[in-house]
Order: structure tokens, then C-alpha cells, then sequence
């Protein structure tokens, strides 16, 4: 073959390569959500969440093929990824028409994606079923229908570093604000680099102003909601809780890094010894302990106001669980729903991711033995999960505007009205 | 690698081969016999083989460039120019209303103003920072194995991933971390400076990170430019009785400047991109004072849900990068 030739040939089976590429191409399109499907009545769902990897190896599929066992033809296809991750996933899922039919879900992602039609109306599923919904904790609403069912809820109490608060003279945790602000105060004042309190005010993970900021105004009864819409402006729970935030500030007991400080950050501050409190999940009780054993650590109630009396809103995040509105298999994927909320599964995926539990009924086996959980359960029992930016528009960008808005305000660029009237406008303009 | 004369892709390199001087052998494309054609349509048929064969070079790329580039962009066009795509069903088309409402906020105008300070600097730095290195580790002055350990060195900060880039600084520049307490302790700050977590230094920080993670790829192709730079040029300079300063603004820059153009435009268009480094360390913050155009774009669409005027903010920065690109092309062209 001449040397003219052989390119010409060469060139040819570049372009049947070519063509195969494209084939391929066009020939990938996105299987269904649904597939594996009816074939002799065997359905496959897929469930699409980030709690493997949360929790021991292993574990979630022992759930998972229990469940397989007591609903014959049914198999769960597990699609694990780190939260950040599955967010997106499920985001773009939707938009897709792929979504998995059962998706683990966070209660600020959930107004977003029953806006968008993507997760099913679970009380018309449920009512079907003839589901008794009075068992559940809570449940996720949007316009009146539940779209989230909290499977597993983890709590945010406070957190205090007994060895620097007893250097510091304080005997037992701060119960109050102004006990509180004492001991932040204390605390500080022991040099060193350690300081009283600690504020995670990342933009990136703005997660802080809803776990450290108004955690203040629900612990003391308040809220930042009238009839679902925003107040943040003429309410004074509201501004006493934010102007408290920026008098600890003020006073300097504050660590520093604030502005670009993350959740994980802060938790690294606590184990590091460097901060006497901070408002945290139960869910990174073992690591600390794990990092560093010798940390001598209690749980309580978030401080409320000075002569509150009434019930004390506790922060909290939870696992969600949702049905993919384009699924085929909507009633499988409602079986494991319920499976997930029974009482006896329930206490027991409570067990294993350290949390307490989405069913009235279930009761944890960590409660009996260990003693930090146990107090945790009494706060949880005696107050209520609070945690408003649950179910709102654009949770996350809402965190985000007004903890731009307090950063200018702990900057000194505006005073805390500001800052309330700035978010106000911003988040209206969201809803 | 780089070198000052004229470069060719193997494409074209391929394609101007394919075209050049028509061989009139004659031999059959397929080593049997050769296929009974007309002899009138044969030289034609030939003629058009012989033309298409470098675009079936091509095809491969041109198909994965289709696929994976031009489809996209297209989509993201598309859906800058409609209103509430992906979060909703069935969108509006609305012309360049998405456009106006990205070019009247103010923050992506301040956005916008910190990607022009952080690249233009993070472009210089890389080049001066660059250059110096390049010229320490070509000279004749050191040992060889001296220079091949100065090089790893130097070399390491571009063997990082972005992400542990992010990581390591975080924890370098933390209040409590390790560039406060050598500060403080040779008295240059009082050990408590918040270099990232304060609107007044988080942009100069994290334009110093940026500066730290690319200098590396300057040095590595000058020091590949100052290599291919012939002797004789230095003895010739020297018998005219030039100084070291005088070789250097006469022989080196001269010899250096196609490979610096390149590369400062190819810089200037990968920093304006930058997000993944400005995400990870600050998130755009404190208040504003690092929010570049990609996380102002990366906001609407991740944290808003806004993804129509996501995509007419990135549809703004690609017009922008393709200015850059047009410049660039045309060096690469007038270098050929």
C-alpha cells in the first residue's frame, strides 16, 4: 500500500470511529429511574441518600436486605454518596426525569423540590396505604402536604468543656443567656487562646446561622416566621437573639476565623481545648471522643432568655426520606418508606447512626447506656425540634444572605436593625 | 517543549502531509486489485479522497468536541435566553432578561472587579515568581544536582490537587495556624491576624494561595524556553560588551517573549475560571470581598435554583474568556 493510500485508509477508519463515538453517543440516553422493572412481578427500586457511608460498614444493607426478605420481589439498589453530592444529584435527577424513587432528603432542600414537582405528595401515598402518620415525630410540609418524613433526627444541644469552664469558676453549664455570656466571658479571660464561645459563619457551608445563630432565638421560644413568611423585622425574639450573637462578639469571647469558619472547623476547635461552648449536632460526640479521649465534655439545654419558662426549641437536622414524583414503583417505594418509620426498624437505624428516632414509639438502645445520649433524649423530650428553615424556599441561600448580613454587622459596618431589615427585604424577595 | 519556533498539532501536521505534493503512484487503497472504476470519474474520486482524507483525521476529535463541548455550550445559551429552566416544567423564552438582571447587580459587578484584581495579579506574580525561578535553575553557576533538587522543590506546589491546596492553607492561615505563630513570633504581626476570615486581607490572601499553586507551570516552560536559547547569542552579546542586566533585556526577553504571551494569556483565561480554590477557602466571603464571577455564577445555580440567569452569568464570562481566546489565537497564528 502506497503511503497516500495507507493515510486515506487510516483516515476512513478514523471516521468509522468517529461514527461509533456518536452512535454511543445517541445510543446512552438516561435508563428510567424504573428499570430492572416488572419482569414476573419483580420490581427494583433504587433509593439514592448519603447515610451508607454515615454509618458502620455494612450496616444499611443488613436494613435494606431485611427488608428485600419480608417483601418478596423487592429489591433496593442502593446509590450512596456524600451529602453534598446526592444534593446535586437528586437536583439534576429531577430535572432528568431519572430520579431514584426513593431519595434521601434534608428538610432546606425539600420546598425546592416539591416547587419543582420532582418528590411526590406522601400524604395522598400514605393515605392510600392507610398509613397512621400519628406515630411519626414530624413531618415536611409544603402548602399543606407532607413531601418529608424525617426518618432520623439529629439534635443540637450545647456542648461545654468542663476542665476550662471549672478552671474558669463555672461549676455547671450555663442554663440562661446571661449566665451564659459570664462564662463565655470566664472563660476567655484565661488567655491562652482559648475563648468562650465559638461561631461558625462560613458563606460557603452557611449551615451556622441556623445550628449557632437562631438556634438563640428558638431555644427561647421564638420564632423568624409569621404564617410561614418571613419576620425578622418587628420581632423582638428575633432581635434579642441576633443583638446577643453580636454582644458576645462585642465582648470579645468570640475564637477568631468566624467569617470563613465551617461546622467542621468548630468542632475541631472544641476537641482542640480551645473553646469552653459551642452549639453542636449529637452527632459528633464520637468523634470528638475518638480524637481526643482525654476532652471531659457535657451536653445541656441551648441558654435560653432570663426568666424564659416555656418550652425550649432544640435545633435539628435530619435524615429525610421522599418518593420520586416521575417513580414507577411508587407504591414499593411507600413500603419502604413505612418499613424505615416502623417502630422496631426505626429505633434500631436510630441505634446505629446515633440519633434519636422519626417514629413516637421508637426508643433507642444507646439511651440506656451511655450517659451524654441519655441526657441528650431528656432535652430532646423536653423541648421540641425547632428548626424553621425547614421546608422554606432556598433554605441554604436564606442561611447565606443573612449571615452575609451579620458579617457586616460583626464588622462594624452596620448595626444589627440593619442587618434584620437588609435580610428581611432579601428573603422576601425568595418567597 | 515550548520552543520559539514555529509549533505544529499533529492534526495539522498530519492534514498539511495528507495535502502536500499529490503522489501519482496510482496504487490501490487496499492492496487486491484495484476496483474496476470509469476512468473519467477516477482522478475526481481520487481527488475528493485524497481531500476528505484529513478531515477524517479529524472526525474523531471533531465528534467527542461536538458531543462533549459544543453541546453544552449551546444548551447553556439556550437556556440563559429562558426563564426557570430545570425547576420548571415548561419554560418561558424571554430574550435577554436574564442578561439585564445579571448585569444590574451590583455583586456581579464586585464580583467582577475581584476577578480582574486576583487574575491580573495572580498573572504577574506567576510570570515575575516564574522567571526568577526559571533563571535560578538555568544557571551555570550551580552544580547539576543542585539545580535538580532546587527544581522538585520548586515544582511541589504544582503536584497538589486544588482541594489540599485549599485544605493546607486553610489550616496554615488559620488564626491559630502556623504562618500566625511564626509572625508573632519574630514580631512581624501580633499572631492573631484572620487572614481569610477578614474582608480587609481575604483577597489578598487568597490571591497569594493562587499565586503559590501556579507558579510552577511559568518556571517550567521559561526554563525549557531559556534552554532552547542558542549560546552564541550570550557570546555574541558578550564580545559586544553587554552586561549580565543588558543580556538579559536584549537576548533573554526578546527570545522569551513568544512563550511569556502564550502563556500570560492562557493564565489570565484559566484564573478568571478559578472556583474551586476561592470555594474551598472562603466561599466567596467574608461579606463579598472574594466573590469571583465563578462563585457569583456558581450561587445561582447550586444555592438559588436560578439556573437561567446562572447560565446568562456564564454565558458573560465565556464571551469574556473568548476575547482572551481570540488574542491568544491570533499570537499562536502570527507565531506560525
Amino acid at each position: 500500500m502506497s503511503n497516500g493510500a495507507r493515510m486515506r485508509y487510516l483516515g476512513g477508519t478514523a471516521v468509522v470511529g468517529a461514527a461509533a463515538l456518536l452512535l454511543t453517543a445517541c445510543g446512552s440516553g438516561g435508563g428510567d429511574a424504573a428499570e430492572g422493572g416488572s419482569s414476573g412481578g419483580d420490581v427494583t427500586i433504587e433509593f439514592a441518600q448519603w447515610w451508607e457511608p454515615e454509618l458502620p460498614d455494612g450496616a444499611f444493607r443488613e436494613l435494606m436486605d431485611q427488608f428485600e426478605s419480608e417483601n418478596p420481589g423487592i429489591t433496593v439498589e442502593l446509590l450512596s454518596g456524600p451529602y453534598a453530592s446526592t444534593k446535586e444529584q437528586v437536583l439534576a435527577g429531577a430535572a432528568a426525569g431519572t430520579m431514584s424513587d426513593v431519595v434521601g432528603l434534608d428538610g432546606a432542600w425539600v420546598n425546592d423540590f416539591a416547587k419543582q414537582g420532582s418528590i411526590a405528595d406522601l400524604s395522598a401515598l400514605m393515605s392510600e396505604d392507610g398509613f397512621d402518620d400519628s406515630q411519626l415525630v414530624s413531618q415536611v410540609q409544603v402548602d399543606g402536604s407532607t413531601y418529608m418524613i424525617p426518618v432520623v433526627n439529629f439534635v443540637y444541644p450545647m456542648f461545654s468543656n468542663d476542665d476550662l469552664l471549672s478552671q474558669a469558676g463555672v461549676d455547671t453549664p450555663p442554663s440562661t443567656r446571661s449566665e451564659f455570656a459570664d462564662a463565655a466571658e470566664a472563660v476567655t479571660a484565661l488567655g491562652d487562646n482559648t475563648y468562650g464561645w465559638v461561631l461558625p459563619l462560613s458563606l460557603e457551608a452557611p449551615n451556622g446561622v441556623q445550628n449557632d445563630v437562631m438556634s438563640w432565638v428558638w431555644a427561647s421560644g421564638g420564632s423568624m416566621l409569621e404564617d410561614g413568611q418571613p419576620a425578622l423585622t418587628d420581632n423582638p425574639d428575633v432581635e434579642s437573639g441576633i443583638q446577643f450573637v453580636a454582644d458576645l462578639w462585642d465582648a470579645g469571647v468570640v475564637a477568631p476565623g468566624s467569617f470563613t469558619m465551617k461546622e467542621q472547623d468548630k468542632v475541631e476547635e472544641f476537641t482542640n481545648g480551645r473553646v469552653g461552648m459551642m452549639i453542636d449536632s449529637l452527632a459528633h460526640v464520637t468523634t470528638i471522643q475518638e480524637s481526643n479521649p482525654d476532652l471531659s465534655f457535657s451536653i445541656s439545654a441551648i441558654p435560653a432568655e432570663d426568666g424564659y419558662t416555656g418550652e425550649r426549641g432544640i435545633p435539628y437536622a435530619s435524615w429525610g426520606i421522599g418518593v420520586a414524583e416521575n417513580s414507577e414503583h411508587k407504591a414499593e417505594a411507600m413500603k419502604l418508606v413505612e418499613f424505615l418509620m416502623s417502630e422496631e426498624t426505626n429505633a434500631e437505624l436510630s441505634s446505629i447512626a446515633n440519633a434519636f428516632p422519626g417514629n413516637t414509639e421508637s426508643v433507642p438502645d444507646f439511651v440506656e447506656d451511655n450517659e451524654l445520649f441519655a441526657t441528650a433524649f431528656e432535652i430532646y423530650q423536653d423541648g421540641y425540634p425547632a428548626n424553621e428553615f425547614t421546608g422554606l424556599p432556598v433554605a441554604e441561600e436564606l442561611m447565606r444572605q443573612l449571615g452575609e448580613q451579620l458579617q457586616k454587622t460583626l464588622n462594624g459596618d452596620q448595626s444589627v436593625d440593619d442587618a434584620l431589615t437588609a435580610a428581611q427585604k432579601s428573603w422576601e424577595s425568595e418567597f | 517543549m515550548f520552543t520559539s519556533h514555529a509549533q505544529r498539532t499533529p492534526a495539522t501536521a498530519g492534514a498539511s502531509r495528507a495535502t502536500g505534493a499529490a503522489r501519482t503512484d496510482g496504487a490501490p487503497g487496499t492492496g487486491g486489485p484495484p476496483a474496476p472504476a470509469p476512468p473519467a470519474t477516477r482522478p475526481a474520486w481520487e481527488r475528493l479522497k485524497r481531500r476528505l482524507t484529513p478531515y477524517g483525521f479529524l472526525s474523531p476529535t471533531g465528534v467527542l468536541l461536538a458531543i462533549l463541548m459544543l453541546t453544552p455550550i449551546v444548551m447553556v445559551i439556550w437556556y440563559s435566553l429562558l426563564d426557570g429552566v430545570i425547576t420548571t416544567r415548561n419554560s418561558a423564552f424571554v430574550g435577554f432578561a436574564n442578561y439585564t438582571e445579571v448585569l444590574t447587580d451590583p455583586v456581579f459587578w464586585t464580583a467582577a472587579r475581584n476577578t480582574l484584581v486576583f487574575t491580573t495579579v495572580s498573572v504577574v506574580a506567576h510570570f515575575a515568581i516564574g522567571l526568577g525561578f526559571a533563571m535560578l535553575l538555568n544557571t551555570p553557576l550551580l552544580s547539576h544536582r543542585v539545580k535538580a533538587f532546587f527544581r522538585v522543590i520548586y515544582v511541589l506546589p504544582w503536584l497538589f490537587t486544588v482541594a489540599i491546596i485549599a485544605v493546607l492553607w486553610r489550616l496554615l492561615l488559620n488564626p491559630n495556624g502556623v504562618v500566625n505563630y511564626l509572625l508573632g513570633t519574630v514580631g512581624l504581626t501580633d499572631g492573631q491576624t484572620e487572614w481569610l476570615a477578614n474582608p480587609s486581607t481575604a483577597l489578598a490572601a487568597v490571591t497569594f494561595i493562587n499565586v503559590w499553586a501556579g507558579y510552577p507551570f511559568f518556571m517550567i516552560s521559561l526554563l525549557a524556553g531559556l534552554q532552547g536559547i542558542p549560546r552564541d547569542l550570550y557570546e555574541a552579546a558578550r564580545v559586544d560588551g553587554a552586561t549580565p542586566f543588558q543580556q538579559f533585556r536584549n537576548v533573554t526577553v526578546p527570545q522569551l517573549r513568544p512563550i511569556i504571551i502564550s502563556m500570560a494569556l492562557l493564565d489570565f483565561i484559566w484564573t478568571t475560571q478559578q472556583f474551586a480554590l476561592i470555594w474551598m477557602t472562603t466561599g466567596g466571603g467574608p461579606i463579598n470581598a472574594t466573590e469571583m464571577l465563578s462563585t457569583f455564577t456558581y450561587k445561582l445555580a447550586f444555592s438559588r435554583y436560578e439556573f437561567s440567569v446562572a447560565s446568562a452569568s456564564a454565558v458573560v464570562v465565556l464571551l469574556a474568556s473568548m476575547v482572551l481566546a481570540f488574542f491568544y489565537v491570533r499570537h499562536q497564528k502570527a507565531r506560525d
